[in-house]
């Protein structure tokens, strides 16, 4: 199946379910929340309770946990990389030897672990990208960050960079495939050869990217000023974001759960 | 030996809740000359053109070129990229060379050409397209968008395909640019090449095809002559499609008895007009 049929890192698949209703900022701040908490998870046992609810959230929000898994792809050399390197640099247990370097049985259960962790972090983040807009993740940024703008910082402009970096994750996939599907069908090669020959092949894909790219970062910001657009001040919102019971229910489940994961872990290791 | 697309049917984001039909059940033959398909903006022109070159497998139903499968081996699959060149919407976007030598010789290099074979290519490809060999140091950048164009397709036919798929050439090119590469489509149809030619214009496909098909819906409603496309056209409203002004107005005349049979040229509309007035005057 060709790449642009999968749904790509980042892209927003509309549907009405209580997840797609929450409050933008609410999914922020937990999906923040668990990322941190993915940090402290050190037992199989609680990895094991983040895929549940991933999958208990995947339901609930009728992503395919497909999709979800699909999405931790782009760090999968990332995952293999540091399971290999904790595989030979953990000390203990010795399992086997190869090419002077040898493998234990922790680094073994450590490289899991750790591939877990990083799958679980990506998968969660793009349930965040995948329920909410970007127009809604922009407002949630914005919200969360204007106290902020006290201080001078300009929150508004932060999120709007965001955001626009966000929506131009699907966009910037769909023309790199239509650019590889244009100069395969003029028989280039990307899938043999070594790593320079993969390197260079890439060449003509990645110089008609580039001249896309900075045209319509330049169309984007002329059709921005044509619209009368001059940063955050004095601009309303279309949809205000109201925080309601379901937001402030969620958030108090979710730091339950995490309380609990805390003193289990902490529980576990002594 | 045909491109023969058999009960093909596509589906988007398959199993997701955005999933999206694009073509249902399509078939068609084509050989030689100019095959139109026609259909309005979502009725799966560009998700057939791509399966045409083995972008896009189908999800049910084949499609063979000469005897290949785009569905078989990656051999097959090679051999039906290299019969079938595919121009995609706005090709200029796909120049990265330096040189538009460079980017013509992109194509036959990529498909095992020798060095000869590869200069012999370039030279014909460019003459095809009407453009001499003084564009070859040029960088292809600093053209014009019909240039460009010209440019994007000398590099598709410079690997020799035996079909050529284009989808919207002439969309974004000015009127003149649009007429030379009309007349260039006409030219390779002659010398041979099966052309399949995706667009939304009526009026050019009527005046250009050899055979129409429409799509509605990812769905093909009519295939035939031109003639019968003009008939099926008047009969019917077709999603997203507007009757050309000189076959609207000679549909008026023929359902008032003033002609006899459905024109979408205005000359040769004309031409019936003066001979049915030279008739009455008699």
């Amino acid at each position: 199946m060709a790449r642009a049929d999968k749904v790509a890192f980042g892209q927003f698949i509309p549907a009405d379910t209580p997840v797609h209703a929450l409050d933008p900022r609410a999914k922020i701040i937990m999906a923040t929340a668990v990322i941190v908490l993915l940090f402290v998870t050190r037992s199989a046992a609680t990895f094991l309770l983040w895929l549940l609810l991933l999958l208990f959230l995947s339901r609930l929000s009728k992503i395919p946990a497909s999709t979800l898994f699909s999405s931790a792809r782009p760090v999968l050399i990332l995952i293999i990389f540091t399971s290999l390197l904790h595989i030979f640099a953990t000390p203990g247990e010795l399992l086997f030897r190869i090419f002077g370097l040898s493998a234990t049985k922790e680094g073994f259960m450590l490289a899991f672990l750790i591939s877990l962790r990083l799958a679980l972090l990506v998968m969660y983040a793009s349930l965040l990208t995948l329920t909410t807009s970007p127009a809604r993740i922009s407002d949630g940024l914005e919200g969360l960050m204007s106290p902020l703008a006290r201080i001078g910082v300009p929150a508004h402009d932060i999120a709007m960079m965001i955001t626009i970096a966000l929506r131009f994750i699907p966009t910037l996939f769909e023309e790199t495939s239509r650019i590889i599907k244009a100069q395969k069908s003029r028989g280039a090669d990307f899938e043999t050869g070594g790593p320079m020959k993969r390197a260079r092949a890439y060449i003509p894909v990645l110089v008609p990217l580039f001249v896309i790219i900075f045209r319509r970062a330049e169309n984007l910001a002329v059709a921005m000023e044509a619209r009368g657009y001059g940063g955050g001040s004095g601009r309303t919102k279309l949809k205000p974001l109201r925080w309601r019971r379901s937001d402030s229910a969620a958030i108090a489940l979710l730091s339950a759960l995490s309380a609990l994961i805390i003193c289990g872990e902490r529980f576990l290791a002594k | 030996m045909p491109l023969s697309v058999d009960d093909i049917s596509y589906s988007y984001n398959k199993g997701l809740p955005t999933e999206r039909e694009a073509l249902r059940g399509v078939s068609f033959r084509a050989e030689s000359g100019i095959l139109s398909v026609i259909g309005h903006t979502g009725s799966g022109k560009s998700t057939l053109a791509q399966h045409l070159n083995a972008l896009i497998i189908p999800q049910s139903g084949s499609v063979i070129v000469d005897g290949s499968d785009t569905s078989g081996s990656p051999a097959e699959v090679r051999s039906v990229r290299k019969k079938v060149g595919l121009v995609f919407q706005y090709p200029e976007q796909q120049i990265f060379a330096e040189s538009v030598e460079e980017e013509i010789s992109f194509a036959p290099k990529n498909w095992g050409f020798d060095e000869e074979g590869v200069k012999k290519n370039v030279a014909e490809a460019l003459a095809a397209v009407s453009l001499s060999a003084e564009f070859l140091p040029l960088q292809p950048y600093n053209l014009s968008g019909g240039q460009k164009r010209k440019i994007a397709i000398a590099s598709v036919i410079a690997a020799k395909p035996s079909y050529l798929v284009l989808d919207e050439p002439t969309a974004g090119l000015d009127c003149v640019s649009a007429r030379e590469l009309e007349a260039l489509l006409a030219k390779f149809a002659a010398e041979g090449m099966g052309i399949i030619h995706i667009t939304h214009d009526v009026e050019l496909a009527l005046r250009i095809s050899s055979e129409i098909l429409i799509l509605e819906d990812g769905r093909v409603v009519f295939c035939g002559a031109p003639e019968e496309c003009a008939e099926f056209l008047c009969s019917a409203p077709v999603k997203g499609l507007v009757l050309p002004d000189v076959l609207e107005l000679s549909k008026r005349l023929a359902s008032s008895g003033v002609v006899d049979k459905l024109e979408w040229n205005a000359e040769t509309l004309l031409e019936r007009l003066k001979e049915k007035w030279r008739a009455q005057t008699k």
